[in-house]
Parts: C-alpha cells; sequence; structure tokens
C-alpha cells in the first residue's frame, strides 16, 4: 500500500509548485486522492480526536506545565525550577528506588508466574479452557474491587492469609502494614489481578511451537526442564522480551495499587514515582511540579519503549 | 494510506494540540480580581426582583435522612424569604475529599457556592477561583456578623480581604469511649489529661479487655489524617508545626519527639495500639463506634458519626481537652463563593449561608427541630459566636439538649486556649503522615530522622508556596 501511494504524494508536492493546466491536473488528481481515502479518513478521525484530546493534548500541556507556575489564578514561567525542586525532593530518590524495586519484583514474580501458568496449561488435555477462563477472570475483575479483597486478606488482625498462616503454625506478617513486606504485598496483588492476560499471550505464543521440536527434544533424551530451556524459552523469546519491555513500561508506571492499598505507605515504602506525582498535584496543589516529575519519568520510559520499538520492528 | 499522509495528520494533531495548549495557558492567565465584586450595591442584600440560581455543595447525603429532609426544608423556607433564588443542592459526604477538591479548583467545576476546610484559603486564592466578599459581608447581609468570633473571621481573610463564611468549627481533643473505661475499672469522669496518663489508661485497657480485641489507644497514619492528628497532638503540648512567619517548620523539636516516642511505646511496648493504624478518615471513629478503642484525639463533629454510623451510645462517649492542654488546634468549615459569580448570585450564596448557618434558631442552630429528628443537641460545636449571640445559643442548646452534655464537661471546663491551623496545612499533614506511619508501623523508626526529613520537605513546600 504504501509503495502506491508514495509516488502520487511525490506528484502532489511537484503540482504545489507547477501552474497552468498541470497544476489543475494535479489538483484533480489530488481531489480524486481526498475521494478515494474519504472513507479511510472518517473512520480515523474519532480516534484521532480521542488521541488528540486524551494522549497528545495532555502530553503537550504536561510538558509546558513543568516549566509552569500557578499563585493566585496567574500562571507564571519559572524555567526549570519544577524540575529543581522535584529533583531535590527528599523523596524524589526514595520513590525512584521503590519504583525499580517494584519493577523488579514485579518481574520476577509478575514475568514468571504468568509464563509459568501458561506452560502448565499448554500441557493440560483437558479442561484447557476452562482453566483459561479461570486464570482470565481477575483481569475481569474491577480493579478497586480486586485491590479491596487484597486489603482485606492482608489485615494482620483478621485477613485470610495471617489465619492461613496460622492454621499450619507459621509465623504471621504485618503484610501491608510493615515497610519491609508492604511492597512484596502490592506486587502479588499486582500481580495475580494482572497475570491473567500475559498468561493468554505466552500460551498463545507457546502453541504456536511446533510439536516436532519437543518430539526431536524428547529423542535427544531432554527432560522437562531441558524442553522449556531448548526449545519453549527460544521459540518464545520474543514474545517474551515484547511483554518484558511492556511490563516494565507498565509497572513504572505503577499507582492503583498503591493509592488503594497503602497510599505510598508505611514510611513511604511504596511510594512510587507516579503515587508521589498524584501527591504533588492533588495534596500539594503543585501541577507545576507533578508535571515536572512526571517529565522525569517521561525520559526513562522513553528509553525502554524505544528498546520495545527497535525489537517489535525486529520481530516484524 | 501512505506514512507520509499518516505524518501530515499526526503534525495537524500536533499544530491543533499546540493550539489549544494555547489557548488554555492564555485562559488560565485571566484575572478579572475585584471586577464583579466590586459592583457598587455590593452591600445591599439581594433585590427581590432578580432571578438568580446557585449551586451549592454538602448537601446532606440520602443515608442520613434526617439532615438531608431538613437541608430541603430549609431550601423551602428560604425561599419564602427569597422566592427568587433557586438553590441547586448538590450531595457530599464527606463535604469535602482534598484529592477531588484540588481537581476541581483546577478545573473551575467547584459549585457557586462551595464548602472548603478552615485551612482551604490559600490553595483557593491559588487556583484563582475565590471571590472577594469583603464588600457584600456586613451586619444587614449577616445580621451575626458582629458575633462572630474576630478569630474565626481572620482564619478566611488575606491581605485584609474577606473569602468566606464559617458554619462551623471545633477545637480538637480527646474522645473516650466511657464504657471501657469503667469495665476496665478506670474512673470515666477523670479521662487523661497529659500524654502519660494516656499511655498508662491505654495499657490498663490493654491489659484488662486486651483479650476481647479492645486495644487502649489508635491513631492515624494516612490520608492527611496522621498528620492533622500529630499536629493537634503538637499543639497540646505548645509547640508549633511552623514558626511565626509561617515559612519555615518548627516541628523538629523535643515535645514532638516526646509524642512520637509515647506513640512508639505504646504500639510497639505496651501494644496497647491496634497493630493496623487508621489509613483514612472514618478508619478511627470506626474503631470507636464499634466499641474497638478506649481513645483517640478527635474533633467533637465525630461524635454523632460514632453514634449514628456505627451505633456506639451517645452516653459511652465523653470527651475531655486534648493532652497536654497548654493549646488546641481548631480548624472548621466554611462555604467561599466562586470568584466567576456574578455579583447577584454572590449575594445569593451568602443570604442561603446567613440563613442556614449563622442565624439563631433557625437552620444548623434549630435545636428543638433536631432534638425532634432524633440529631444529637448538646455537642460542645460550634462556637464561634461570642457575647449575647453566644449566651443565646448556650441557652437555647440547653434547652434541647438530648446527648449527655457532663460527658463533655472537662473539655468545655478547660478553656485550652485555641490556636489555628497552620498555612499551607494540608501539604504539612501530608508530609507529616510519613512521620507517624514510620513510628506506627516501624518498630526500629529513628524517631529523628523522620522528623528530620519531614522537616526538610516541609520547608521545600513553604518556598515553593511564598
Amino acid at each position: 500500500m504504501a509503495a502506491t501511494t508514495v509516488p502520487d504524494n511525490t506528484t502532489k508536492r511537484h503540482a504545489g509548485r507547477a501552474s497552468g493546466p498541470a497544476g489543475g491536473a494535479a489538483r484533480t488528481g489530488l481531489g480524486r486522492k481526498v475521494r478515494h481515502n474519504l472513507q479511510a479518513h472518517g473512520f480515523l478521525i474519532g480516534a484521532v480526536l480521542c488521541f488528540l484530546m486524551f494522549s497528545w493534548y495532555p502530553m503537550v500541556r504536561e510538558f509546558i506545565m513543568s516549566f509552569q507556575e500557578k499563585k493566585r489564578g496567574v500562571t507564571t514561567w519559572v524555567g526549570f525550577k519544577n524540575l529543581d525542586r522535584v529533583y531535590h525532593d527528599p523523596y524524589f530518590w526514595t520513590a525512584w528506588k521503590n519504583t525499580a524495586e517494584f519493577t523488579g519484583y514485579a518481574l520476577v514474580i509478575g514475568f514468571a508466574v504468568p509464563f509459568v501458568v501458561a506452560i502448565v496449561l499448554n500441557e493440560m488435555r483437558h479442561a484447557q479452557a476452562y482453566l483459561r477462563i479461570l486464570v482470565y477472570l481477575p483481569v475481569m475483575l474491577p480493579p478497586v474491587a480486586g485491590v479491596l479483597l487484597f486489603k482485606y486478606f492482608y489485615n494482620p488482625d483478621y485477613g485470610l492469609f495471617n489465619h492461613v498462616l496460622k492454621f499450619f503454625h507459621l509465623p504471621t506478617s504485618q503484610w501491608l502494614d510493615s515497610s519491609h513486606t508492604a511492597m512484596i504485598s502490592v506486587v502479588i496483588a499486582a500481580t495475580w489481578m494482572n497475570m491473567g492476560a500475559a498468561t493468554l499471550i505466552y500460551l498463545a505464543a507457546l502453541q504456536n511451537i511446533p510439536g516436532e521440536l519437543y518430539e526431536a527434544a524428547d529423542l535427544d533424551g531432554a527432560g522437562l526442564l531441558g524442553k522449556i530451556w531448548h526449545v519453549t524459552i527460544p521459540q518464545t523469546r520474543m514474545v517474551l522480551s515484547l511483554m518484558l519491555l511492556l511490563q516494565i513500561v507498565a509497572t513504572m508506571q505503577e499507582f492503583t495499587n498503591v493509592f488503594l492499598l497503602t497510599k505510598g505507605g508505611p514510611q513511604n515504602s511504596t511510594m512510587t514515582v507516579v503515587y508521589m506525582v498524584y501527591q504533588y498535584a492533588f495534596n500539594y496543589n503543585n501541577f507545576g511540579s507533578a508535571a515536572a516529575l512526571g517529565l522525569f519519568l517521561l525520559l526513562v520510559l522513553i528509553v525502554f519503549s524505544g528498546l520495545y520499538t527497535r525489537l517489535s520492528r525486529n520481530a516484524d | 494510506m501512505s506514512r507520509i499522509g499518516y505524518r501530515r495528520l499526526v503534525a495537524v494533531a500536533l499544530v491543533a494540540g499546540i493550539g489549544l495548549t494555547g489557548a488554555a495557558c492564555s485562559s488560565s492567565k485571566k484575572d478579572d480580581s475585584g471586577s464583579k465584586s466590586s459592583s457598587a450595591t455590593a452591600g445591599t442584600p439581594l433585590d427581590p426582583k432578580t432571578k438568580v440560581s446557585i449551586a451549592v455543595d454538602c448537601e446532606p447525603p440520602t443515608t442520613k435522612k434526617a439532615e438531608r429532609q431538613q437541608w430541603i426544608d430549609d431550601v423551602a423556607e428560604f425561599n419564602k424569604t427569597y422566592p427568587n433564588v433557586t438553590v441547586k443542592s448538590k450531595d457530599a459526604f464527606p463535604c469535602e475529599d482534598p484529592a477531588k477538591f484540588t481537581a476541581q479548583l483546577q478545573a473551575g467545576s467547584e459549585t457557586d457556592t462551595f464548602y472548603t476546610y478552615m485551612t482551604d484559603l490559600q490553595q483557593v486564592l491559588d487556583a484563582g477561583q475565590a471571590a472577594d466578599i469583603s464588600a457584600y459581608v456586613n451586619d444587614k447581609t449577616v445580621p451575626n456578623l458582629q458575633y462572630i468570633d474576630p478569630g474565626v473571621m481572620n482564619v478566611l481573610k488575606d491581605g485584609g480581604k474577606l473569602y468566606g463564611l464559617p458554619t462551623s468549627n471545633y477545637q480538637m481533643g480527646l474522645i473516650y469511649n466511657r464504657k471501657i473505661f469503667s469495665d476496665a475499672g478506670l474512673d470515666p469522669n477523670k479521662p487523661p489529661t497529659t500524654w502519660d496518663e494516656v499511655r498508662q489508661d491505654a495499657k490498663v485497657i490493654q491489659d484488662k479487655l486486651g483479650s476481647k480485641g479492645i486495644n487502649g489507644y489508635m491513631d492515624n497514619s494516612a490520608g492527611n489524617q496522621g498528620g492533622w492528628h500529630l499536629v493537634s497532638e503538637m499543639y497540646g503540648e505548645g509547640s508549633r508545626a511552623v514558626d511565626e512567619s509561617g515559612t519555615k517548620a518548627a516541628f523538629n523539636n523535643d515535645q514532638t519527639k516526646g509524642i512520637l516516642q509515647t506513640l512508639h511505646d505504646m504500639r510497639w511496648t505496651d501494644k496497647s495500639m491496634p497493630a493496623t493504624p487508621g489509613l483514612q478518615w472514618g478508619d478511627v471513629q470506626k474503631a470507636m463506634g464499634t466499641g474497638k478503642i478506649g481513645m483517640y484525639v478527635g474533633a467533637p463533629d465525630d461524635i454523632p458519626l460514632v453514634v449514628q454510623q456505627y451505633k456506639a451510645k451517645f452516653e459511652d462517649i465523653g470527651m475531655a481537652p486534648i493532652p497536654g492542654g497548654k493549646t488546641s488546634l481548631f480548624g472548621g468549615a466554611d462555604y467561599m463563593f466562586k470568584k466567576s459569580d456574578s455579583p447577584d448570585q454572590i449575594k445569593a450564596g451568602i443570604a442561603w449561608v446567613n440563613f442556614k448557618f449563622l442565624t439563631l434558631n433557625k437552620g444548623q442552630f434549630n435545636y428543638p427541630r433536631n432534638k425532634t429528628d432524633g440529631l444529637p443537641v448538646g455537642l460542645p460545636q460550634p462556637f464561634f459566636f461570642t457575647g449575647s449571640a453566644k449566651d443565646q445559643d448556650t441557652a437555647a442548646k440547653k434547652a434541647s439538649a438530648t446527648v449527655p452534655v457532663d460527658n463533655f464537661k472537662s473539655y468545655v471546663d478547660a478553656q485550652v486556649p485555641v490556636v489555628p491551623e497552620p498555612p499551607n496545612a494540608q501539604k504539612i499533614y501530608t508530609v507529616l503522615d510519613s512521620v507517624m506511619s514510620g513510628v506506627l508501623t516501624n518498630q526500629g523508626a529513628d524517631i529523628s530522622k523522620l522528623l528530620s526529613t519531614a522537616e526538610t520537605q516541609v520547608n521545600q513546600l513553604l518556598a515553593a508556596s511564598q
């Protein structure tokens, strides 16, 4: 499609400089071209407007706001003051450390668990469809309901988890109420709620692996782990890499679970960068600094998004 | 479509986006201060012939049936005097959610006459949303103006200009469960007055009733509630959150450390506090209402909540002065008026607030009606009237009292000097949440370090607000 349209555009550029009958002919061509694509543009306009209003405009607005300050209803340019302010916030590095910690845990738990579940599901001979639904079910649950469910489970006094631990005579935990266990507790809740989608993607990738490869591995005497290591992982490497990058980009923007479960506590142990952005905007009423902090995050995410784009291009 | 075609489309979209941004920026710089409120007739009451419509928030929710009906009845009665005013009520509970309120201010989507906490003035002014009502408020539009405590009115002023009218205020104290005190063998008529006594009594309660799931004391650590409580507790010990100029943190001192050490010891040594501190507004009130804690620091308006929502009994709830008793934090609520209101809307809003919240024997001061509706009468608030209005209000309240007034005697008799909340209070509370969180969730918390870090952050926030 691109190959046929590029020459048309070239013609259009030449036509712009031309005059007289030749230009008129080109305009006729342009008109035909527009008419030809009118339907496509019509379909696109809604999506483009949505992107314009809800993605591009806020991004541009955020960039501008990060250099502005509003006082007494008057907005002024303050240069790099907001960036400097958030950089020197005593919790700036705490938030980044927490974000990295969350991302790390989310990769270890949230990346490995769905992959293992997908492998198990792929090996199932019976009830695979039902189990797929079961695994995907938490994704369909409204996030707030799922998080509040976990909040109840984590309660140190009457929560389900401590009841189970007590039943087996194991030491109980403070879960969300301790700065040592809060982050991992948030990650567990987040993983439970989000693993369904990742599992189905891995499962689709696993089902595309030719059975002959496993048969060959069998003949070579490979065990279960050998087959996973030498067949499954290499065959799904691209999907795994893409999912890894997507997960990094998504988990670095963690907010919902932190907001609902811990509000950044205890003792700022779960305060992520995005939660800090929220705090600047809605608790400190300082939208300029919130935007500046968002800008820092954007710069980091651009790196991972760039890697993702490059990798997905290679995948194509 | 070709890639080039897409690029053009994106370029058009970006240009439009930047254009919109420019428009948004230019509109945000618009400053019409005083253009409407400087009307020559501002000080006169609303002309009954002028048709005007105002949206007002904080109508009680349907779950509070009696208060909701009272509001509806009051609008109807108000309309007898002002048939030309249409009051469009918006319900909410609690009346203000700070994060939502911030978003509303940024969007300019608050109601024409809007509820705020007394701590919100700077935020509303920075958002450019408050109308200067100085010219509109006088003894004709608010007949009881002369009786309102000047200290309360000052909280709503900035640069000599008035931006709001108070509707309620409170003084922090110690709310305690008299039945739990009795069950633990403590004298409910002798509540603790110092932090040492609070710790002792909490331990007695824990030792005697801990096996029933009852804790001696509870405090908050998040949702700005932890910071608010800590500042209240500092005030009780005579400490302050900020210095006189309001530009520097002043809480990193021995008094604050002493309070935090006591809280830490209660949580980790005596274990007289629950493992989970309050994380949001309503947590400690729920624990008190359901008979799970002996004491907490709070405001008198919590008492109806713990009784009505969590089914505690009025006779079981008592209130004492804030531990330390040197000074007590006072705060409250008020209504402000949107800057974009027309002069008639401001007048109508003031007329409504005056009728509903500032007229003796009417609206919130209609004690016989409150008694009939089963609402509490006799709580020690609001207390912003002075002189004859105060005497009149006290007598009317006493005549219709439905709550055991003696339960609040020590709180009322103590006459602890009140001090308003610090400037930029909500920001300071957010920072101090982490200090409370540290002490109540980390046995090895380094109190000095927590305070020092909080001090740095508060100083930064205060500097940014200058």
